[in-house]
Parts: structure tokens; C-alpha cells; sequence
């Protein structure tokens, strides 16, 4: 670990600042990521500015419908809140799905969002690596893949976002409140994260200096009948081989509308427009489920150890469309 | 063996003496030993897997402040032997296998060690490395023995012949990856010189091994070296005398006077201390048609490194644990360009009977039998290998005593015929083995204190066994008192010396000592000594090892749930049946046991070094790649164990406890894998990417 200078931020605005002033400067959470890339050697950084007491661990009604989560509650707070368990329910149970209790009583919204892969070579600074030094190459794509993209991926990277709240956010529509240097922003959470292309050293669209405030969860009545599964080789305490988060809404066994996104199969949440779009307007009926997930995972491209993250992704998304359909039936 | 101990203290669940400092966090571990003016170590790892170090540049770490010396193969302290290429720490330029220890900073804090140790700028002529385990590879070739002194190969009868005329065979290859023990304490030493003696707190299975060993490399005579360890987080066989170790030790000398303290990260552990070899292992089984065995071969395949050999003695449980008058075992190694494979818990036996067991279940269904009555019918009357009789053998019984409990009477056999909420359900069973193992060497003094009091002091130690509670019920009964009337004194050389903490040894060897100490003790002082009497004892030479073959037995009931859409795989009751002897200690045995089949499920279900042959490294080298059983992983977990007397083994009547609950944990999983899918996986782990369809 290589010294480094630590701030508290008393404000957003001067946090930004601050960041925005100092090329070396990163902000903290709870840290549960960063700390540890720090004694790996996989993040340098020389001034940390703790933003993980500003007054945004509030969860709060939106105008319009839909809720405000500030960007530092927590995720055990965020799965316990009775609006999510009840509104949002793939959102609670996405959370509760991912790290262990210790980890979620600390770690916060906004750092959940902006954790970093856990590809084993870009935690190892001994193995080249494009996304922790450009240009270094992929040691992956030829490597250990288990883990890695089926979806999406580039010759440059093929690392997957290992957050399961985030997977939900995605299928939710999400929207992330953004303070930077140069103002306020908002972002579509589909539009914050990034494909790897040839810039894998970029999760996310954000520059530097900018901080995620809160996520917005639009209002979507739709999101009550909701569940979010993860596919782990453990049954606690591992990354996703493959999530779904779904929420449908079913009239006289059709389909009015669904939201489908997959964790562990892309570099960022992947949005399963495809399937939706086969499913809308079709029987809610085992067929209509396999042919969606089919049409999605036209372009998946396996590596060498992941082939069977493509079954496996379908058929998750026929079990959790059975499961949330199954219920109409009854 | 004569004159077995009366029990009283011992079959008692006496609770865990060293209990209360545990919990309450004051049993001071390795590195939590009070010291003055300590320093500390980081280690720089080699980023090659084989070549030589053409240069070591410490400028810019020297320069750091609280940087007080970087050690490197050019200036290092010599040690006087470098014939363990594993042990000669900084004492060469060549580089062995990627991680290997190429120079260490020792500095006033860990964190500036550590980024100093990132300044170190070494060189290499790098060489081709070698690090993939292939059948097909043409340089295989066999040991002189296998682990620790068995003969490499064994051959009984025409095993081709009878194989090629059974009724029924099978004919498999079974493979376990690369696993790395990981215990929960990581390695540790703290070492502090004062003149030519040396002071080690050491996170160790062997006290009187490490101070043998570093005293060798020293040319020291072993009285100059201590080694204290009261209280061991763990080994699993991987907490004997290692490079972290000799390296603190070597540190030590260039601060003489100020102790050098030096712990391993989880993922320096990838690398130094040891692993379970991976092995590919063949067996073919020929059968009657009545579903007796007539021709049984378990052929080997396993690696160990190019600088040291280390040949697991998988095949070995095959050559006793069933009648078959043709048999054939059989190891072949790789030597590559590693880090050294060392024991882990259950070394030979535990993947061994992984693919026996799930052989043998294989065949049972090839027979059209019941798996746990084709074990019975198999059973054999003496030993196959020896000829000799069992001093007991109990294996039925436990099967039988397991399938009562376990339901098995109620079974289907009929695979893949079970499903409930969308899961796959079965059951499977496997048969467990682990050997009576005595290591000579231990000794005992026991003497009598103040308030009719006994101090028994041997070099023993607890690596989270029960030792401490276990050695106090023996010590008395061996000395007719009740247990708070003796004090036990373990974990430093400077008491009688003792056998390593492994290999499923320890009561056995100590025990032993301990009693023939208390013999000793009352022959001489009858039952109303003196304070300051003393007496010692030794562990006395048992001839009935000559005459008897000696094992503990058991049989692993296993439930599974496959999930139908995703593979996923989990297992919900297991059950464990031991016939192991007397048992000394419910409580800490029991404890035994089930971690131990805990530690065979996660190697069932989860354990996977994954070898980057590019690098020539573990690529998943942390707890987040490398998995463990987690508590929700575990369903019902239960042990038990039959009554068995055996008048043969030691004093105690005790048989070694530590291993045997894991081994044919792993074959129990995946036979009700395979009953509960129709799915034959033969290579561990049991993954979901193997189930999906």
C-alpha cells in the first residue's frame, strides 16, 4: 500500500471539487472494493475524500410516483425498506443476494454501483490486464473464463459487473442523479455503464470529479410482482455465474409488458430488450418463455470455460418467467 | 498392545479447556505474542515460474523511510545446508516456481514493508515453464515411495487377466483438481535471535519439527532453537516447516536482537506453503456375476515440483479395502516447474477413495446391486495387501448402522426419478478409511505439584483439535485423578518432545507418551508422591503393529438436490457413521468429524485451484476465486460413531480422528449427484456448469 492523503467531505459540491482539482483523488464509501484494491496494488490512489456521510442515506417518495434512494444507504437498509420489499421486490432480493451481511451493513448505493470487476486478472497487478493498464492486454480472453462475458465483450476485455443491485436497477429503468464540475446530471442506469470496446479501462460513463447523489426508481406498478434469482456456484457469499431480475405484468395469460436484465453475463447489466420484445403481447406459456431467451442469446459468444452460461442464462429466464407467471395462474 | 486405560475421564464430553481464551480472544496466536520492538517482513515473490534472477534492484526501497534492510539472494545470511531446494530461502539465483520468495523487505511498520516490497525492481533470465498435469505426458515416471514410506506400486495375481475375463466390469478415470489448505489462521512466525539461539512463535503442526528443521538449516544444534505454540488456527497439513518460516528466521539474523514478525497474506498462501496435488486416477473393477470383486486397479496420475519431490500416496486405501484376489495400484508423477505439494488433510486417502468409492458405486449399479450391500459383500476377512488380520474392522457395521438412520431401506435406485419444486433428488453413499498412524518420537514428563496437583508437560500442540482438553483426560486416567488435577503443558520445544500434528497421529503418539509417563510416574512414586516427583515416559514400541493391520473405518450417507433448470448443486443432509476406536472426547471429536466432512463437501462442490499454465500460477488465489463452503452450504451435518473395542492399537484404544471425515465425503456427494440426475461426474468439483443441459 502506498501512502495516501484522506479527506471527510462536508458537502457534495466541495467533495466534486476537490476530486475534480486532484488527478490522483477517488472518492470513498464504505470501501469494501476500493480498500481492497489499494492493498492489492490495483488502485493507487493519493487522496481518498470520504463521501460516505453526506446527508444522502434517506430513501424518499418522488414526485410523480417512484422513490429517491440517496446515494449512501446502505444495502441492508435499502433490502429492508418496506417501500422496495413491496414495490421493488427484485430490488430487495437482488441486494440480499449479493456479498455477505457484513459487507451490506456497510456498503452503500452509489458504491455498490461503481464496484469494479472481480476478473481474477485484473485483481492480479502480476498478469497484464487492459482495464487496470491500457494497452497491457487482455490476459483473460485466452485465460480462465469461468466467470466472464458471454455478451457484449470486446478483444480488449471480457470481464462482467459483478453487482446484483444493479441488475435489478437496470431491469427497473433506474435513473442516477449525478453532481460533477460542471453541474447536475442525470443518466439512464443503462446509459451510465459502458461495454468494454476498446476502452476497458472505462466502467462507467462518469468523469472524473463526478458523484453518483442518488437513484431514482421511476414508478412502475408493474415492478410489484417482481423477483430477481442469481445462478452461484455457492449458496452464499459468490459472484453471479448468472442472475435474472424480471417483473412482469400478465393479463388473461398475455403478456402486457416485462422487464428482463441478466447479471454475470456482461460487462454491464445487460438490458434483455430482445426477449422483452418477443415476449410483449405472448402467452405467458413455458414456449413463449424459451423462444425470448433464445432470441437473446443469439449473439452470446462463449469463452473457453463459459459455454454453459448460455443455457444456463436461458433457462434462469424461463424458471424466474415461470415463477412470476405461474403465480397469475393460480 | 496390553493393559487399556480405564476410562473415566476419558469418553467424557469435557468441554474445550482453551475454549474460554478462544472466545474471549486472549489465547495469543503466532504472531500475537507480545514482543519488544518488533519489525516486520513483506516478502517479494518471484514473477517467473522458472529462470534465474539476474539482479536485484533495492535503491529505491533502501531509501524508504523505516526501511531497515532488504534481503536478496546476493546478501542474505547463509544457511548451511541448501539440499531442500524448498527451504533454501534466498540462497540462490534460480527460481523454481512463480511465487517463490526472491528477496524481503523488514521494516518498522507492515505497510511500509509492503510498499517497499513493491519497490524491489527484480530481473530474471526467464526460462519455459512447464506447470500443466497431463495423462498423455511422456515424461511421467514413478518415486522411489510414495507418502510418507509406501511402495510405489503393488501387484497381487493377474489383475489384467481377471479383469478381462469378469462377468462385470467398469473401467473409469476419476480426476481432483489442484486445492489449497486454507486454514483459518494464516501462516505466521514471529523469530528473535539473541546471540546464536533462536526464538520462533510459529503458527505450526510441529513444534519439534520446525525447531528440528531450522536448527539443520543453521547448523545449529537443535537445544539453540525454541518454538512456541500454544494455540494453532489450523493446518490441515500445511502448518510443517515451510519457506515463510525459514525466511523469517533468515530476516531475523540481520535485526538480531529485535523480532521479526511475518504473516502471510491469503494469497501468498496460493503459493507457499503447499496443496493437494491434482490427480488423474484410472480404476478398473471386475466382478462375478455375483457381484464379488475378482480384479481391482486404481493407476495414478499426480504432479509434485522439479525441486522437491512430494509423492502422494493416493492409491493406498485401494490396496486394503477390498477382497479381490487380483489387484494392482499404481503412481506415476510430473515434475513440474510448481510449488511443492505437501499433505492435506486426509493426503492419499481422501482423493483416493473419491474414485474408488465412486467406482465402486458405479459397479454396484453395474451389478445390480445395492451399493451399501455390494461394499458388504466385499468385505474383506483380512487384510488384502498384508494378509494380516484387522485389529478391528467395522465398516459393515457402520454401513449398516448409517443406512438404518439414514432411511436408506426406502431408497429408489432408479436414477433421476425424484423431483421436487423443480429439484432433483438423491442419495448415495461411500465408504471412509484412514489408517492408524503412530510417529515415534514423543515423551512426556509428568510431575507432581503443589496441592496435589500433576504438571504433564509435552511438546504436543493443538491445531484446533482438542488437543489440550484431549491429552488432559488421558494424563487422568492414566494417573487416576480427575481431569482439574492435572495441568497440561503443551506447544513449546522446551518440554519433551513431540511428533508432528498430523497425519491423524497425535493422540495416538502423545497419548501413548503420556500414559507410559504416568506408569512411570506411580511405579516409581505410588499413589501418594511428593511434590517435585517426576517421572517420564516415552511412547512405548507396539508389536501388535507387526501382527494386526491397523485402520479406522466409516460410511458417508449423502442427500443431494440437482436443480432441474440450473445445475445447481446442493446437499442437504449428510450423515456420518465412524467406527474409529474410543473415542476420548465426544465433544471435540464429534467436532472432528463433522468439520471434517464439511471440509469434503467443499472439496466436492467447490475446491479449484485453477492452474493459469501461461503464468504458471493459481489464477483464482483468493477467497473470492478460490471457494469454501460457506455456512449456508451446509444443510443437516451429523457424526456418529459405533462402539469399538480394539485392545491393539495403543493404550488408549484409540484410532487417529482428524481425517477420516473427509475422506469419501466427496464419492457420497456425487454417487447421490448421479442418483439424483443420472449424471456421472467423475472430476471434481461437482459443479453447476456440469449438470446443466
Amino acid at each position: 500500500m502506498i501512502p495516501f492523503d484522506y479527506e471527510r467531505a462536508d458537502d457534495a459540491r466541495s467533495a466534486v471539487a476537490t476530486v475534480a482539482g486532484r488527478p490522483g483523488a477517488v472518492f470513498l464509501g464504505a470501501g469494501t472494493n476500493l480498500v481492497d484494491h489499494m492493498k492489492l496494488g490495483v488502485a493507487n490512489p493519493d487522496l481518498l475524500v470520504d463521501v460516505s456521510r453526506l446527508p444522502f442515506d434517506v430513501i424518499e417518495p418522488l414526485q410523480g410516483g417512484g422513490v429517491r434512494i440517496g446515494a449512501t444507504v446502505r444495502n441492508s437498509d435499502l433490502a429492508a425498506a418496506p417501500v422496495i420489499r413491496q414495490r421493488y421486490p427484485m430490488l430487495a432480493a437482488a441486494l440480499l443476494a449479493g456479498a455477505s451481511g457484513q459487507l451490506r451493513n456497510v456498503a452503500t448505493t452509489a458504491g455498490n454501483l461503481l464496484q469494479r470487476t472481480r476478473c481474477v486478472y485484473f485483481q492480479d497487478v502480476t498478469t497484464p490486464c487492459n482495464k487496470r493498464r491500457p494497452g497491457s492486454g487482455c490476459s483473460a480472453v485466452e485465460g480462465y473464463t469461468r466467470d466472464h462475458a458471454i455478451l457484449g465483450a470486446s478483444p480488449h476485455c471480457v470481464a462482467v459487473h459483478p453487482s446484483d443491485m444493479a441488475v435489478a436497477l437496470t431491469a427497473l429503468d433506474a435513473v442516477v442523479q449525478v453532481e460533477g464540475p460542471s453541474g447536475p446530471r442525470s443518466l439512464a442506469i443503462s446509459d451510465l455503464y459502458r461495454l468494454p470496446g476498446d476502452q476497458p479501462q472505462r466502467d462507467t460513463v462518469l468523469e472524473h470529479g463526478e458523484l453518483i447523489t442518488a437513484v431514482d426508481l421511476p414508478e412502475l406498478p408493474m415492478a410489484a410482482r417482481s423477483s430477481y434469482r442469481k445462478v452461484r456456484d455457492r449458496a452464499s457469499y459468490a459472484f453471479a455465474l448468472v442472475s435474472v431480475a424480471a417483473a412482469v405484468d400478465v393479463v388473461d395469460g398475455v403478456m402486457r409488458d416485462v422487464r428482463i436484465a441478466l447479471g454475470g453475463v456482461a460487462h454491464k447489466p445487460w438490458r434483455a430488450s430482445r426477449a422483452e420484445e418477443a415476449l410483449r403481447g405472448a402467452p405467458a406459456a413455458e414456449d413463449a418463455f424459451r423462444h425470448a431467451a433464445d432470441a437473446e442469446l443469439t449473439e452470446a459468444r462463449p469463452l473457453r470455460d463459459n459455454a454453459f452460461k448460455i443455457p444456463m442464462a436461458r433457462n434462469t429466464m424461463v424458471t424466474v418467467l415461470r415463477g412470476l407467471t405461474w403465480e397469475e395462474g393460480r | 498392545m496390553t493393559g487399556l486405560l480405564e476410562p473415566r475421564a476419558i469418553g467424557t464430553s469435557l468441554e474445550r479447556l482453551d475454549g474460554r481464551a478462544k472466545v474471549t480472544g486472549t489465547a495469543p496466536y503466532a504472531f500475537e505474542h507480545p514482543v519488544d520492538n518488533g519489525v516486520y517482513l513483506h516478502p517479494v515473490q518471484s514473477s517467473i515460474a522458472r529462470g534465474r534472477i539476474t539482479a536485484v534492484d533495492a535503491t529505491e526501497a533502501e531509501a524508504l523511510d523505516g526501511v531497515i534492510a532488504v534481503l536478496t539472494p546476493a546478501n542474505a545470511p547463509r544457511l548451511v545446508s541448501g539440499d531442500d531446494r524448498e527451504l533454501a530461502v534466498l540462497q540462490s539465483d534460480e527460481v523454481g516456481f512463480r511465487g517463490q520468495f526472491v528477496a524481503a523487505v523488514v521494516a518498522e511498520s507492515s505497510e511500509i514493508a509492503r510498499q517497499a516490497a513493491d519497490m524491489v525492481g527484480v530481473t530474471y533470465d526467464r526460462q519455459p515453464h512447464d506447470t500443466e498435469l497431463r495423462a498423455d505426458r511422456d515424461d511421467l515416471y514413478a518415486p522411489g515411495v510414495v507418502n510418507p514410506d509406501y511402495p510405489t506400486d503393488t501387484s497381487d495375481g493377474d489383475p489384467d487377466g481377471a479383469f478381462a475375463s469378469a462377468a462385470v466390469t467398469i473401467d473409469e478415470t476419476y480426476t481432483t483438481p489442484m486445492e489449497h489448505n486454507n486454514p483459518m489462521e494464516p501462516h505466521a512466525t514471529v523469530a528473535l535471535w539473541a546471540g546464536d539461539a533462536l526464538t520462533l512463535y510459529d503458527s505450526t503442526q510441529g513444534p519439534n519439527l520446525v525447531r528440528d528443521g531450522i536448527a539443520g538449516l543453521f547448523g545449529l544444534p537443535a537445544d539453540r532453537v525454541r518454538v512456541i505454540a500454544p494455540h494453532v488456527g489450523g493446518g490441515f497439513g500445511s502448518k510443517t516447516l515451510h519457506a515463510n518460516v525459514v525466511l523469517a528466521a533468515v530476516a531475523a539474523r540481520v535485526v538480531a536482537g529485535r523480532p521479526v514478525k511475518f504473516a502471510l497474506t491469503r494469497q501468498q498462501m496460493f503459493s507457499l506453503v503447499g496443496y493437494r496435488t491434482p490427480t488423474i486416477q484410472r480404476i478398473r473393477l471386475g466382478a462375478d456375476s455375483d457381484g464379488r470383486l475378482t480384479a481391482i486397479t486404481h493407476d495414478v496420475i499426480e504432479q509434485t515440483s522439479r525441486i522437491k519431490e512430494f509423492a502422494e500416496q493416493t492409491a493406498v486405501p485401494t490396496r486394503s479395502m477390498y477382497a479381490a484376489p487380483n489387484r494392482r495400484t499404481t503412481h506415476r508423477l510430473a515434475a513440474l516447474d510448481v510449488p511443492v505439494p505437501t499433505w492435506m488433510r486426509g493426503p492419499g486417502e481422501c482423493p483416493g477413495m473419491y474414485a474408488l468409492e465412486s467406482a465402486m458405486d458405479e459397479m454396484a449399479l453395474a451389478c445390480g446391486l445395492d451399493p451399501v450391500e455390494f461394499r458388504i459383500r466385499n468385505e474383506p476377512d483380512v487384510d488384502p495387501e498384508s494378509g494380516l488380520p484387522f485389529s478391528s474392522r467395522n465398516l459393515v457395521a457402520c454401513l449398516r448402522e448409517g443406512a438404518r438412520r439414514f432411511g436408506w431401506e426406502r431408497r429408489d435406485p432408479i436414477p433421476a426419478a425424484r423431483r421436487e419444486d423443480g429439484w432433483l433428488v438423491g442419495t448415495g453413499v461411500a465408504a471412509s478409511t484412514f489408517p492408524v498412524i503412530r510417529i515415534p518420537g514423543s515423551a512426556a514428563t509428568i510431575r507432581r505439584v503443589h496441592d496435589g496437583r500433576y504438571r504433564v508437560e509435552i511438546a504436543a500442540v493443538d491445531i484446533g483439535t482438542g488437543t489440550w482438553t484431549a491429552l488432559t483426560q488421558i494424563a487422568a486416567d492414566a494417573l487416576d485423578v480427575p481431569v482439574d488435577a492435572v495441568d497440561l503443558q503443551i506447544g513449546d520445544t522446551a518440554l519433551p518432545p513431540a511428533s508432528v500434528a498430523g497425519g491423524s497421529s497425535g493422540i495416538t503418539s502423545w497419548g501413548s507418551a503420556v500414559v507410559d509417563a504416568a506408569r512411570e510416574f506411580r511405579e516409581k512414586y505410588g499413589p501418594d508422591p511428593e511434590d517435585g516427583d517426576e517421572a517420564g515416559g516415552a511412547m512405548p514400541d507396539n508389536p501388535d503393529t507387526e501382527r494386526f493391520a491397523m485402520h479406522a473405518y466409516g460410511a458417508q450417507f449423502a442427500e443431494v438436490r440437482v436443480h432441474a433448470d440450473t445445475g445447481e448443486i446442493r446437499v442437504p443432509r449428510l450423515l456420518g457413521v465412524f467406527a474409529a476406536g474410543r473415542i476420548i472426547n465426544p465433544r471435540t471429536a464429534r467436532s472432528q468429524f463433522v468439520g471434517a466432512m464439511t471440509m469434503g463437501l467443499s472439496m466436492a462442490l467447490h475446491e479449484d485451484s485453477v492452474m493459469d499454465p501461461r503464468f504458471g500460477q493459481v489464477a483464482n488465489h483468493d477467497f473470492a476465486g478460490y471457494h469454501i463452503a460457506t455456512n449456508a452450504d451446509i444443510g443437516s451435518i451429523d457424526a456418529i460413531w459405533i462402539e469399538e473395542d480394539d485392545p491393539h492399537v495403543n493404550a488408549m484404544g484409540s484410532k487417529g480422528i482428524g481425517e477420516i471425515g473427509i475422506v469419501g465425503t466427496a464419492a457420497a456427494i456425487a454417487n447421490a449427484a448421479h442418483h439424483a440426475t443420472g449424471i456421472r461426474i467423475r472430476d471434481l468439483p461437482l459443479t453447476a456448469d456440469k449438470y446443466i443441459r
